[in-house]
């Protein structure tokens, strides 16, 4: 088995041109953001002696009235209607704790299980990722065009898995499907999974057309080869180019 | 240590600082993927790398969840090759425990930790080389590492060591100047309101020099959250570039 070792490079400092012009205010713990009494305190400040301090490190968000500092990477807090995906970590009389990557445990409660909601996963791969870095949409669940789909949980915790080929109505319960996965369709989910990782390193928003852009642009190589960091660079910078293209 | 001059005439340590100076400091964010914040500290030949967890729900038992507050849980550990002769320690040694206790007290004072009822933080800091003012790099690790992680806190924590000698505060000792074994004073410090969140020494030092030690120390902790901030500043354009909206 072949192996490959490395030693460490100093890391290049992020250019200034890769990003837009907006110049964001951006804050650390203990400044002041502002002395003006008339706004709404929201979350990353606090009241101090009469003006209006920030408690984490990010750009502040002005909505009207309300100031609000948004961290870079926070554990997820949930929202009525996001879609989220979680693992069970134990189970109690009567329900399940679900592991969502927020601050507590979820609890999901047996009688929810055969109501449109709670949906248990079948074969699969999760990648678990920063929840700030899943783009909010008005759908979550997509059927990519390489073969498989793929959950964006709102908290940061993404499910791969194989395009079932026929919906099917399910009678109640959970019934696994424990047939064999084709190599084909591993493959597929193993190169969606390695380009989810490089997309996340370098810290892109992840959503349906991130992914297959990356996706497309990752297949002149070798699955494994999608994790070196040179390869990785060169097919993001691919995916934002394309993107950008398309906006403009 | 006869012949050891900790201070010479024309004011210059053994180092060839002056007695106010702080040794070069360097230190990186977000050097984990896996931990939610963590971040790496060098001050002079001490280095110390810090992990948080959380906040996320409390392991083990339920009773220990405090209704209103988060638990914050410090973990203290050196590392067998981080002094000049290995010395292998125990996990639960006394060092370690008191260290432990005094990080988290500090840590206790300036996270806001009202926001995240019945659950749990956890910061785990690792010195790698211990070279003086091991308790000061630890702080500032852990501070850095708590912001990687967005926990909401009151101000930056920055500490500093200082000591006494022919009259003269020092800051920021070194492992030669802390064995001398002269007085030295640890001092966490909340810079955007100058208030303490830790003061501590244990050693003999007559009334009227504390408060000029108090200052010196203060001093440095202020110089140290200048480069803090300039890190976390950094840290955080980067990410904003890369993220791009």
């Amino acid at each position: 088995m072949a192996m490959e070792m490395r030693l460490p490079v100093p890391r290049k400092p992020v250019s200034e041109s890769l990003g837009r012009e907006t110049k964001k205010h951006l804050v650390v713990p203990g400044d002041t953001i502002t002395t003006d009494t008339g706004f709404m305190r929201g979350h990353g400040t606090y009241m101090g002696e009469e003006k209006l301090i920030a408690s984490v490190a990010g750009p502040v968000e002005r909505v009207n009235k309300l100031i609000c500092v948004k961290a870079l990477k926070t554990r997820y807090n949930g929202e009525v209607g996001d879609i989220v995906v979680g693992r069970i970590t134990e189970v109690q009389q009567k329900r399940w704790k679900v592991e969502t990557n927020s601050r507590l445990d979820s609890v999901l409660l047996l009688s929810s299980m055969n109501l449109p909601g709670g949906e248990l996963l079948g074969q699969g791969v999760l990648v678990q990722v920063p929840p700030s870095l899943v783009k909010r949409q008005k759908t979550h669940f997509h059927d990519l065009p390489c073969g498989a789909s793929v959950i964006l949980g709102n908290n940061g915790f993404i499910w791969i898995y194989p395009t079932p080929e026929h919906k099917e109505e399910d009678a109640g319960g959970f019934i696994a499907n424990l047939e064999p996965v084709s190599l084909a369709d591993r493959e597929v989910i193993s190169r969606l999974r390695n380009c989810i990782v490089s997309l996340v390193t370098q810290r892109m928003l992840l959503y349906d057309t991130s992914i297959l852009y990356c996706y497309e642009a990752s297949l002149p190589h070798q699955i494994k080869d999608i994790l070196k960091p040179e390869v990785m660079e060169e097919i993001v910078m691919e995916t934002r180019q394309r993107l950008l293209e398309q906006e403009g | 240590m006869a012949g050891l001059e900790l201070l010479s005439d024309q004011g210059y340590r053994v180092d060839g600082r002056r007695a106010g100076e702080l040794r070069k400091i360097q230190a990186r964010m977000g050097v984990f993927a896996q931990a939610d914040g963590s971040a790496y500290i060098e001050q002079g030949n001490t280095k110390a790398l810090a992990v948080v967890y959380g906040p996320h729900e409390i392991r083990g038992s339920r009773a220990r969840a405090l209704p209103d507050r988060a638990l914050v849980n410090c973990q203290y550990s050196s590392a067998t090759f981080s002094t000049g002769e290995r010395k292998r320690r125990t996990h639960g040694d006394r060092k370690s425990c008191e260290m432990g206790l005094q990080l988290r007290q500090t840590f206790e004072a300036a996270i806001l930790t009202q926001l995240h009822p019945r659950s749990q933080i956890d910061i785990y800091v690792q010195v790698l080389q211990a070279d003086g003012g091991t308790y000061a790099a630890c702080v500032n690790a852990a501070t850095l590492a708590v912001l990687d992680a967005g926990i909401p806190m009151r101000d930056f924590v920055c500490a500093c060591s200082a000591g006494f000698v022919d009259g003269t505060a020092l800051a920021d000792l070194s492992h030669v100047e802390e064995a001398a074994g002269g007085p030295q004073l640890a001092l966490a410090l909340l810079p955007a309101s100058g208030q303490i969140a830790l003061l501590e020494m244990d050693a003999r030092l007559h009334e009227d020099h504390l408060e000029q030690v108090l200052e010196a120390a203060a001093r440095a902790a202020r110089d140290v959250h200048t480069l803090l901030d300039r890190v976390v500043r950094q840290h955080v354009k980067e990410a904003s570039i890369l993220l791009g909206d």
